[in-house]
């Protein structure tokens, strides 16, 4: 397995794909810095690109890779070789490659302002390990789709749909859901519709660092006592590592099965 | 020749009426307080050393300057009311007083002015209090530079630093509150000038005002007080260049006003505070040159607020500008600046060329149903305050600003 994803690694470090994805980041950080002038702000607008661009990309590049290293797979597939270690390999290569862009990318500009020396330093390190966790997430989604459909079409649509659907349709449906039922207690029902979204959950996660956490505590104290505490960070952790770990066993269970 | 008896008439007379001054020590004739102010005549000076004396129930019944050097302590031992005040014209200047007692059923004092007028108090340390200082049916009088540390830590067994009750014409200035229950409170009184207090730490508001109008508050700072400061049922109230900061928490805002009516609010600045200013059925009140920064939602408006008028202020980095309960809007809101603005300046005038809608479909929503803040800055609630702003429907469709300014306001 970790040759498959040694070569894996190199071949995506070796594409343009990545040096543009790294080069983004880079733009991203160094415009963001000097427009905002104010470290802590830029992590707020950062988040917002973080929390849709990440899953947006990590799903794309997935069932690209995919779908492009089709006729490599199939010839591995010949060899006396785990099938597990052959798509865990590669989608390791994936998700690593695509994680140390967002890493370095965003990493270098801010430390060469003076990250080390700010109160900052764990907005952003939060803002930077929630995003690993999403790529690892959405690029194991994107793996599931592209393995159950042959189609590239049809699994480039579900991959986009499933984007779609997490980033944006849930929080509606999330936010009828709220408003329906607003004459009940709601504290617990939105804890839970938060922890069920790998975006809603990171979302959460930072902005409790930053700027929500005292209008939190006009809904009520449950949030916060829950969000707040080194218990809630776990559990939210927890949860995020579930996430991750769903889907890629799903991977290995559905690579097994499969008739090339 | 007229003229110079006149002058020596009026020499005779002071120095007829020259007061002498009263020394007290722990180890002078007189070793306590309360025997000097026995002693002394009106309009003496009494002196008090250096040193403890325990006394309580001290009453001034005659009108006597009393100053303390080097704060000599008088300790209350927790008894009761350390000095009363009963006389026009009493100086008290530079005591330190310590030990109040708590009761349930009487309001003990440090230092309490009981209808009389002309009164000063200066350069006192109160310490281990219930009431700090209690002027009641009281005119005219000063309270100065002051520093009042209380231990407070539940509001129904602790006092306020400085309670006005029915005393007109009294300044308050560059007196420290810190650790009570209220910094400083006014009850029924009108006309009188706080300024350049610091108010901070404090277990309920920094500011109290119930029914007092015509009263002048500025350069004060309220910080990190339990809910901020409250003005409530009052009139023609003026407030200057106060700061509001770091009043936080979710019951907590910089400045609740209730019923006030044809107020100003100039210069002050909000900063991270859980709401910059609760407005409840509160008309006529101009808003010109605030700074709100960084504060949860900067104004809430609550409903039955008309003709109120918001010129020339800086909003920035709010994560609501502006929540409003309501679907008619009579206020104007005229060239803010506004750090949430996105829209352009083709002419170069320094003003924007579309409208500033302060009021974001989500606000209402998070309004109506408080647990939705849980979204907050997710993309859907982008969308959907977009679309909102193209063509309003929940939100008040004339609340808005017409010439948003493009730079922050300098004053």
């Amino acid at each position: 397995m970790l040759k498959i994803l040694k070569y894996s690694f190199y071949d995506l470090m070796r594409s343009r794909w990545s040096y543009v994805y790294f080069a983004f980041y880079l733009l991203l950080g160094i415009v963001l810095l000097f427009l905002n002038n104010d470290l802590s702000k830029a992590v707020i607008t950062l988040m917002n690109v973080i929390i849709v661009l990440v899953p947006l990309i990590g799903t794309i590049f997935g069932v690209m890779y995919y779908y492009n290293s089709k006729e490599f797979t199939e010839l591995l597939l010949a060899q006396p070789l785990k099938r597990s270690s052959i798509f865990m390999g590669q989608y390791l290569g994936v998700a690593i490659s695509l994680s140390m862009s967002l890493i370095l990318g965003l990493g270098l500009p801010f430390v060469f302002y003076g990250l080390f020396e700010s109160s900052a330093i764990w907005d952003f390190s939060l803002l930077l390990i929630t995003g690993t966790f999403l790529t690892l997430i959405f690029t194991a989604l994107a793996f599931n789709i592209a393995l159950s459909n042959e189609n590239k079409i049809k699994g480039f649509g579900y991959a986009i749909l499933l984007w779609l659907f997490l980033a944006v349709i849930y929080d509606g449906l999330f936010l009828m859901t709220l408003i329906m039922f607003e004459d009940y207690p709601l504290d617990k029902l939105s804890l839970i519709g938060t922890m069920l979204n790998p975006i809603d959950l990171s979302r959460t996660l930072i902005l409790l660092k930053l700027d929500i956490s005292a209008l939190l505590g006009y809904t009520g104290a449950v949030f916060k006592q829950f969000f707040g505490t080194s218990f809630g960070l776990i559990v939210s952790f927890a949860m995020l590592t579930v996430w991750v770990i769903l889907p890629v066993l799903r991977i290995i269970f559905k690579s097994n099965k499969k008739d090339f | 020749m007229k003229k110079l008896v006149v002058f020596f008439t009026i020499i005779f007379m002071t120095g007829a009426s020259l007061a002498q001054t009263l020394e007290v020590c722990t180890t002078c004739p007189i070793s306590s307080l309360k025997a000097a102010i026995a002693k002394a005549k009106a309009f003496d000076t009494v002196v008090v050393k250096k040193g403890r004396y325990n006394e309580y129930d001290v009453v001034i019944d005659k009108p006597l300057t009393i100053i303390g050097k080097n704060h000599p302590v008088i300790d209350g031992k927790n008894k009761g009311e350390i000095i009363t005040i009963v006389s026009d014209s009493v100086t008290v200047d530079g005591l330190h007083l310590i030990n109040v007692g708590t009761s349930y059923t009487e309001d003990y004092a440090a230092i309490r002015v009981k209808s009389s007028a002309h009164f000063v108090i200066r350069n006192l340390i109160l310490e281990k209090l219930f009431f700090g200082i209690y002027i009641e049916k009281s005119n005219h009088g000063k309270i100065r530079n002051n520093k009042i540390i209380g231990d407070a830590v539940e509001e129904y067994n602790s006092g306020n630093g400085i309670q006005l009750w029915y005393s007109k014409h009294v300044d308050i200035e560059d007196n420290i509150v810190q650790h009570v229950r209220d910094g400083i409170y006014l009850e029924f009184s009108d006309f009188c000038t706080i300024k350049n207090n610091l108010s901070s730490l404090n277990v309920r508001y920094g500011l109290h005002f119930m029914f007092s109008n015509d009263d002048v508050y500025q350069d004060n700072e309220f910080s990190n007080n339990g809910a901020g400061v409250a003005v409530m049922f009052s009139k023609r109230i003026k407030m200057y260049n106060n700061l509001f900061k770091d009043n936080w928490g979710s019951a907590s805002y910089g400045m609740l006003l209730k019923e006030i009516n044809d107020s100003e609010i100039i210069g002050n600045t909000f900063e991270d505070n859980t709401v910059g200013i609760n407005i409840e059925g509160s008309n006529r009140i101009i808003y010109k040159h605030n700074n709100f920064s960084n504060n949860g939602w900067a104004i809430k408006v609550r409903g039955a607020c008309y003709a109120n008028t918001y010129t020339e202020n800086n909003f920035l980095y709010n994560s609501f500008d502006m929540a409003y309960n309501s679907n008619v809007n009579d206020n104007t809101f005229d060239r803010n600046y506004w750090s949430n603005y996105t829209g352009y300046d083709l002419n170069k005038d320094g003003v924007g060329d579309v409208p500033y809608r302060p009021v974001k479909l989500f606000t209402y929503i998070v309004n109506r149903t408080p647990e939705t803040i849980i979204l907050l800055r997710s993309m859907f609630i982008d969308i959907i305050d977009f679309s909102e702003k193209v063509s309003p429907v929940f939100t008040p469709d004339d609340l808005l600003d017409n010439n948003p300014l493009m730079k922050k306001v300098t004053w």
